[in-house]
């Protein structure tokens, strides 16, 4: 499947921002992240900017994006639908949260961090369904793809929410869980990984004619010389040699180096220290899902290219 | 909308049949369809650079060739690919617009451009390649099962047929009601073993393609009684008798 | 027997309920007119909808009996060609060097000012100085008569070069043709072998056909050595090598011969199987036919001894050897040709490996044939009646079909080869018979049909009588000067080629450069991209239309053609007359040019403008016929000198060839109640246009089969004007013409070829089919040059004319070279590789594909995709360009250099017999480019300069001929059709 930049920059920047709300709405109420007013708009600002970049961003991708609106209608069948009326109504949950944040509503702001967290969690998981409902693709239809989502939408949400709550020296539980986060994201991707590299195709030209009664097939001639749409779109391959190396930089500086910045700064005292080793978790996270993100494309197959290219 | 009708027995299920037996892969069923539809429900059918370097441009029927076995044993086939009308296609369901509809009252997939935001979800959830995007228009287009030819009062009756299936010149192509297990293509997919495309993917396609027939048997062996001309002094003598008459 | 018709489908149900979203009854469009598709030589029935002026849709006629409403993947595009940018819009006069595409935009007047003074030049001084070729035109009845008149005998069109193989073998031994004169029973036909065809003319018929046979479930053979196409549905595939097709065909003839499964019947009957042959050996009679003192042929009878062959009751002997009232020894035909195929040349063995098929098969195959021939025979209910006037209560068939093309005639053994299987079909049986093939009408014909070419004796202000392509007999026919020398420019109908019954457009260039035999003033063209894909090498047809005197004029002074598109051959042009495209002009597709007639009976049909030109062109026919006028040719002007036609539909009525015999067989007379011959009916057109553009005779079921001894159909077919008498048409085993001319290279008679002709004619107008392996084999180390190399045409391109499509060349704008798989793997080459091809004449560089269907020795490409950067309104990066390559590049005009006997005499790479090019003899060698080599092909001529007023390329086209052309199209509109 062919990365698309505006995809990538959604699912990367909401999946952080939708994590960092999360994390935001549920520590909150336990004290476990500073409890003023500043951090608190100051973190939610954060996460609705990202969330508000990636939902922009993806509009990008539509064709028709004046028409965006026209996507929440079909909330009983599609997840994309679903997506769109989970983020939209998360809005209004965390706007809620930042007024009672800023009105100084505790208990209000504990209720509605909780819904908004909720919010966030339902529509990373609507996301991750998006992809894992699409059958002809083998690496998205996984039982990893939404448990995947939802882990690295939390553990980047963490990092980020561990560096801004860094500035207060209130750090530790955000850290603890974005060093969390990514020992488990590191587990999952090498699960994932793993399973997609040995898992049969969903289905083989000879299936995709109905000619392996005749013998092996392969195609001779394409209906059209030059390139289409779906072979653009279904037909991008990466190469193992260059997926492996990808695999080892999102493992390295996406998940690795911010798991052992972030244990450094629960480990490290003061203010400063923790602020820079956790912007740059923060930044590597950032950086090793945008990575991830485009391998999570580069490497999922369609089943369209059997027409063409057999495989 | 884009919840699926539900299923009921007897239900009409329009589609085509593809004889794989005989398409010899001319591409009119391709050309034909273009042509119609270019002005048609779903038109225009853009095409970029169309007299450049990468021409391309918006189809709703390509037909490819295979090579299935080896050597002389072997055999070509021509296989034009289109939308399958799928009884259960994610195609659908995925759509957040309802642009994308399955219709209850023929089982015919169809987009609204209207509503359509090209969102391209519905292109990755169909296995088939039966989805294509005007990338002008900014919205998804497909094979209508030539929707303003089959149902057209202003079309002699003769014609009321999908463009590719009357342009078809080796009739490769037929179209009917699968779900009416007495129609005429229901008859050809159960005499000549009518298959689905992909059916492990459980979109439950209404399409079906009619295998290549096995080759004819060996036929008649070889006589092995005459004597080769090497062997006999004259082989012409045997007609020297011979008692003709006109 | 009526046509099969469209089979009716059921409608599957009424129209459904109400959908907002969907109009179901939208009017196709407001005007709809019928007329014949051009985008190609099959002339399927159209019906064009035309939408606010617009083309909304073109779709096959269903009432057309040739396409019953079917139509291919080209003219199903029709659209696009009538409005691509690529079409000329306003004659054109050369101003820069040819070849710089440097031109002015002229005024049709001054355009045919222009083209008077210079033909009235020629024609006042030598007309020979005038060739007049024409391409892929259907028109030849209104060409040749006009070169005629003009008074050379330099006219062809592009049947050498296409399949006169077919033509000459089939007419000179059954009086019909394989090509698109003859069709397969499709609707009996339990056996069909096909040879060599990848699409050919008859391209909807053979497909409709194809299906026919598959429901009815016949089996079907395809011998070629590439598996796609028919040949991919084919139940059995023969993967033959190239150009041994002869030595299958007769190994089969063997086969039937050693088991005695021979229709003998059908033999005595139909053939000249008992016709005595002289023999004589080095004597002047030696192989003429024996024949009685009123000239007819003998034959030996069982009872009575040597008597007239055509006697009812005879009871021929077939073999043996009976002295004539004269003395003299003779043979039955059967005898010498069953001597010939039952030696051991010819047996499976001999020729399994030269051909690439297995013994074994090879018998099977001929067991297969025989047991359907023999066993299973077609019987119809059908009372007829015989030339003898016998009533024969049935008709009886062998349902055994062949069908044959270019990839038998392509070859110069394909003469031969195609005579070869013709005698397979007598032996069988199998000459329109039910299940066999059959004659289309206006077939058969006399054997050889009609009268020898006219073209001797071409003198200024003077028309040529007779037909300037037909039918020599003998060398008294050949158009050779008292020494032996052609005639005409391209050599056709002499010694090189005597049965060159189309004329050998391929060495007109070539020979005119050369000035051999004489030099040219004028090329005249029309339809023809002699530059390119009808060059058999481009590079040396680029050569001489720019090569210069020493005096500064060009070599061939001046250069007329007529084209409708910016083709490659533009450029090389000096005066261009602009044509219509096929949508804005009348045509006549005539009896007395190539026919739309099929088994059931003859035809004929028109083209009507459907929509008027929106440029400063004009229909060739038109101009022709104008400049006939201005000319003052005699049969284009009245008494007065003034025109005798207004345009070219007042020629198709009013013109007459023979009193009452015109461009159009059906409603004639002055009531239109005439079929075939009767006066001009003034109403002819309209009544045409009212039968959807078409006309078409049916043949009563008792002359449905046999028709070359059929009486019924033999009288009606006199009274058609399609045959001179009602003689039965005696099929030609042996054939005499051929030994005449063997016999004046033997040195008998007051003609005789040059001595270095001698051996080539006496070895190659064998009067039996024989098999030798293609000429320029012979010249060239084939170890070295290992593979065979050969083009098929591709079912949604027509030549080079698709590429200006915008829809057809998204389908196929490159193309590769495939080979076989192993091949391949062997040579170290993969898939995508690019690779050079090497033949004698030179080289190119293409990409590789490998297969699996298609002989290990063969490679192939589609043919004409391959485009020159800058022609066809095309981008000069576009992948035609870029990935397309022409194999004419590496193919030569000349045979391998000629023996010291005739130094400096060069022959025509082609059938030394028909003058056929040769084109599938190619061989090449396959070597793997060098890395740095990849990602375009060779070789790369200089991209062509757009002619003036050429439309600038839109970037999207959004055809819509509706009117919410364009809804919602973000980029700019397209351009074309407003
Ligand atoms: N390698 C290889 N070469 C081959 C062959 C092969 O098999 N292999 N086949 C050969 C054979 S059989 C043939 S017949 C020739 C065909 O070769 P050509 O006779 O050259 O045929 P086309 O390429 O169709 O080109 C005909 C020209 O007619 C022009 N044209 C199209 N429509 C019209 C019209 O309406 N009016 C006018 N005035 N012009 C028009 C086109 O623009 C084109 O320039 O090619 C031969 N060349
Ligand atoms: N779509 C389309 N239709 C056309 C044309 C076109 O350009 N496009 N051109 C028209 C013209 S002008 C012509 S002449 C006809 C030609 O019609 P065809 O005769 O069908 O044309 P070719 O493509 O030359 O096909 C030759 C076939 O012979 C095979 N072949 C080559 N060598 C041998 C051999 O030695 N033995 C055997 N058995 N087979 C061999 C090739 O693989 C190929 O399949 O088509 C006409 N119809
Ligand atoms: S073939 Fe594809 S587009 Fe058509 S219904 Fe099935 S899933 Fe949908
Ligand atoms: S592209 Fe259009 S039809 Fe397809 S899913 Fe998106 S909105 Fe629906
Ligand atoms: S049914 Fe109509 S829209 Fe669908 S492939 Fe055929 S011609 Fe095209
Ligand atoms: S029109 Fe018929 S024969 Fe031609 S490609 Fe389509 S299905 Fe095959
Ligand atoms: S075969 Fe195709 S291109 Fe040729 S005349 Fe018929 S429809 Fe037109
Ligand atoms: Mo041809």
């Amino acid at each position: 499947m062919r990365p698309s930049a505006s995809i990538i920059l959604f699912t990367t920047a909401a999946g952080a921002g939708y994590g960092m709300l999360f994390w935001l709405g549920l520590l909150r109420p336990l004290g476990l992240v500073p409890g003023g007013t500043a951090f608190g708009l100051i973190a939610l600002g954060i996460a609705l900017f990202l969330v508000t970049l990636g939902l922009l961003s993806s509009t990008a991708h539509l064709g028709r994006p004046e028409r965006a609106w026209r996507a929440f209608s079909q909330w009983r069948s599609s997840w994309l639908s679903r997506e769109g009326v989970a983020a939209i109504a998360t809005y209004p949950l965390a706007g809620l949260f930042g007024l009672a944040v800023l009105l100084g509503w505790e208990g209000m702001a504990a209720v509605a961090g909780l819904l908004a967290a909720a919010g966030a969690a339902a529509t990373v998981y609507c996301t991750g369904m998006i992809y894992a409902s699409l059958r002809p693709v083998r690496q998205w239809r996984h039982p990893l793809v939404v448990p995947g989502y939802l882990l690295l939408s939390a553990f980047s949400g963490a990092t980020l929410l561990a560096m801004t709550a860094a500035y207060w020296g209130r750090a530790a539980a955000p850290a603890l869980l974005a060093a969390l986060g990514a020992a488990a994201a590191i587990l999952l991707k090498r699960a994932y990984w793993r399973d997609i590299d040995t898992a049969p195709p969903v289905a083989t030209v000879e299936s995709a004619t109905g000619l392996g009664a005749i013998g092996p097939t392969r195609p001779l001639d394409p209906p059209h010389t030059e390139t289409n749409y779906l072979l653009r779109e279904m037909g991008f391959r990466i190469a193992r040699k260059h997926a492996a190396k990808l695999r080892r930089i999102a493992l390295g500086a996406g998940f690795a180096a911010p798991l052992a910045l972030a244990v450094l700064a629960l480990l490290a005292g003061g203010t400063l220290l923790p602020v820079v080793l956790l912007s740059a978790a923060a930044t590597l996270a950032i950086l090793g899902l945008l990575v991830e993100r485009w391998l999570m494309f580069a490497e999922a197959t369609h089943t369209v290219t059997l027409y063409y290219t057999g495989r | 909308m884009t919840c699926l009708p539900d299923i009921v027995p007897g239900q009409k299920k329009l589609g085509l049949v593809i004889d794989l037996d005989t398409c010899v892969g001319c591409q009119a069923c391709a050309t034909n369809c273009k042509e119609w539809n270019a002005s048609g429900h779903s038109g225009p059918l853009p095409d970029l650079h169309p007299y450049s370097a990468g021409a391309e441009g918006v189809w709703f029927n390509r037909v490819h060739s295979f090579e299935a076995g080896e050597g002389e044993r072997g055999r070509t086939v021509h296989f034009p690919r289109s939308c399958l009308h799928c009884e259960t296609p994610a195609c659908v369901t995925v759509c957040p617009t309802g642009a994308s509809y399955k219709r209850a009252e023929d089982g015919i997939v169809l987009v609204d451009h209207d509503l359509c935001i090209g969102c391209q979800l519905c292109a990755w959830a169909c296995p088939y390649g039966a989805r294509e995007l005007d990338e002008d228009e900014g919205v998804m287009k497909k094979c209508t099962l030539c929707i303003d030819r089959i149902y057209n009062e202003t079309i002699p009756e003769a014609q009321r047929q999908p463009a590719c299936v009357l342009t078809c010149p080796t009739r490769a192509r037929h179209f009917g009601d699968l779900g009416d297990p007495e129609s005429e293509v229901s008859r050809l997919v159960r005499e000549r073993g009518g298959y689905a495309l992909m059916p492990e993917l459980g979109y439950a396609p209404v399409n079906r393609y009619l295998p290549p027939r096995r080759p004819a048997d060996a036929g008649a062996a070889p006589r092995e009684d005459t004597p080769t001309p090497m062997d006999v002094t004259n082989p012409l003598l045997r007609w020297v008798d011979r008692v003709l008459s006109r | 027997m009526p046509e099969a018709p469209t089979p009716s489908r059921p409608m599957p149900a009424a129209a459904p309920g109400a959908d907002p979203r969907v109009d179901y009854s939208p009017p196709v469009g407001d005007t709809v007119k019928t007329t014949t598709c051009y985008m190609c030589a099959c002339r399927c029935g159209i019906r064009v909808h035309l939408k606010d002026g617009r083309i909304r849709y073109i779709e096959g006629n269903p009432d057309h009996p040739v396409n019953r409403g079917v139509l291919c993947g080209k003219g199903s595009a029709g659209i696009m060609t009538h409005y691509a940018p690529a079409r000329l819009r306003a004659p054109l006069l050369r101003v820069g060097e040819r070849g710089s595409g440097e031109f002015r935009e002229i005024s049709w007047d001054e355009a045919l000012d222009i083209a008077t003074g210079w033909l009235r030049n020629v024609r006042e001084t030598d007309p020979r100085r005038l060739a007049f070729f024409t391409g892929r035109d259907q028109s030849q009845s209104l060409t040749g008569f006009w070169a005629a008149q003009f008074g050379t005998p330099n006219f062809a069109a592009h049947g050498g070069f296409c399949s006169v193989n077919m033509a000459a073998a089939g007419q000179y031994t059954i009086g019909g043709a394989f090509w698109e004169f003859g069709e397969p029973d499709w609707d009996h036909a339990r056996y069909f072998l096909m040879f060599g065809v990848a699409e050919d003319h008859d391209s909807n018929p053979i497909k409709l056909g194809l299906a026919r046979l598959k429901e009815r479930g016949a089996k079907f053979v395809s011998v070629n050595p590439v598996r796609t196409g028919y040949s991919a549905i084919a139940d059995e595939w023969v993967g033959i090598r190239p150009g041994t097709d002869g030595l299958f065909a007769m190994a089969l003839i063997h086969e039937l011969l050693r088991n005695d499964r021979v229709d003998l019947d059908f033999l005595a009957r139909y053939t000249n199987a008992p016709w005595l042959v002289v023999r004589n050996p080095r004597g002047p009679d030696d192989g003429l036919f024996a024949r009685g003192g009123d000239g007819r042929p003998l034959a030996w009878d069982r009872a009575r001894g040597v008597v007239d062959a055509s006697l009812a009751d005879l009871s021929p002997v077939l073999v043996g050897e009976v002295a004539l009232p004269d003395g003299r020894k003779a043979k039955p035909v059967f005898h010498l040709m069953a001597e010939r195929y039952l030696g051991a040349d010819y047996a499976p063995e001999a020729v399994a490996e030269r051909c690439g098929i297995p013994a074994e098969r090879i018998r099977r195959i001929a067991a297969e044939i025989a047991e359907v021939a023999f066993d299973r025979p077609v019987v119809l209910e059908q009372p007829w009646t015989d030339v003898w006037g016998r009533r024969h209560e049935r008709m009886v068939g062998r349902p055994v079909a062949f069908h044959a093309m270019r990839g038998i005639s392509a070859h110069s053994n394909g003469f031969h080869t195609c005579r070869a299987l013709h005698l397979l079909q007598m032996l069988l049986g199998a000459v329109d018979t039910p299940g066999s093939w059959r004659y289309k009408s206006p077939f058969p014909r006399p054997i050889p049909p009609g009268p020898p070419p006219a073209g001797k004796g071409a003198k200024p202000n003077t028309p040529l009588a007779g037909n300037l392509l037909a039918f020599p007999q003998g060398p008294d026919d050949l158009l050779v000067d008292e020494a032996g020398n052609p005639l005409r420019i391209d050599k056709a109908f002499s010694w090189e080629a005597p049965l060159a019954l189309h004329g050998m457009m391929h060495t007109v260039i070539g020979n005119a450069g050369a000035g051999d035999p004489y030099p040219i003033e004028v090329l005249f063209m029309f339809m023809a991209n002699m530059a390119w894909n009808s060059a058999m090498n481009p590079g040396e047809v680029i050569r001489i239309l720019t090569e210069k005197r020493e005096d500064g004029e060009y070599r061939i002074p001046r250069v007329i053609y007529s084209d409708a598109f910016f083709s490659e051959t533009v450029p090389y042009a000096d005066l261009i007359l602009p044509d219509t495209t096929y949508l804005e002009r009348w045509d006549c597709i005539s009896l007395l040019d190539r026919p739309i007639g099929s088994a059931h009976g003859a035809g004929d049909s028109i083209r009507q403008p459907v929509l008027p030109p929106d440029r400063d062109v004009r229909p060739f026919q038109d101009v022709l016929i104008e400049l006939g006028a201005r000319l003052g040719l005699p049969a284009f002007v009245k008494e007065d000198g003034s025109p005798r036609f207004r345009d070219y539909p007042d020629y198709i009525v009013n013109h007459q060839r023979a009193p009452g015999v015109g461009p159009l067989a059906g409603w004639r007379g002055a009531d239109g109640t005439k079929k075939g011959v009767g006066e001009p009916n003034p109403d002819q057109l309209r009544r045409y246009i009212e039968n959807g553009c078409f006309w078409r005779d049916h043949l009563p079921p008792e002359q449905a089969y046999f028709k070359h001894a059929n009486r019924d159909y033999l009288a009606g077919a006199k009274a058609m004007g399609l045959v001179p008498n009602e003689n039965q048409i005696v099929l030609q085993i042996w054939s005499e013409p051929l030994q005449k001319f063997r016999l004046a290279a033997q040195g008998h008679g007051p003609r005789q070829p040059p001595m270095h002709l001698r051996a080539r004619v006496a070895r190659y107008c064998d009067p039996l089919p024989f098999w030798y392996a293609p000429l320029e084999h012979a010249g060239q180390d084939t170890e070295h040059f290992a593979l065979s190399a050969i083009t098929q045409r591709p079912m949604p391109m027509y030549h080079s004319w698709g590429s200006m499509n915008a829809w057809l060349r998204q389908i196929m704008a490159a193309n590769r070279l495939y080979m076989a798989r192993a091949r391949g793997e062997a040579l170290g080459i993969k898939d995508d590789d690019w690779v050079w091809v090497e033949s004698r004449a030179g080289r190119l560089k293409c990409q590789v594909k490998l297969m699996e269907g298609v002989n290990p020795d063969t490679v192939w490409t589609w043919n004409a995709i391959g485009k020159r950067a800058g022609a066809w309104g095309l981008s000069p990066d576009s992948p035609e360009a870029v990935r397309g390559f022409l194999l004419n590049h590496v193919i030569s005009e000349w045979l391998p250099a000629q023996a010291a006997s005739a130094p400096g005499h060069r022959l025509a790479n082609a059938d030394p017999v028909t003058g056929q090019a040769a084109w599938y003899d190619l061989r090449v060698r396959v070597t793997r480019a060098a890395p740095e080599e990849a990602g375009a092909t060779e070789p790369r001529l200089p991209p062509l300069r757009e002619p003036p007023g050429a439309p600038p390329r839109p970037e999207i086209l959004r055809y819509d001929a509706s009117a919410r052309r364009g809804r919602g199209g973000r980029r700019s509109r397209e351009t074309i059709g407003d």
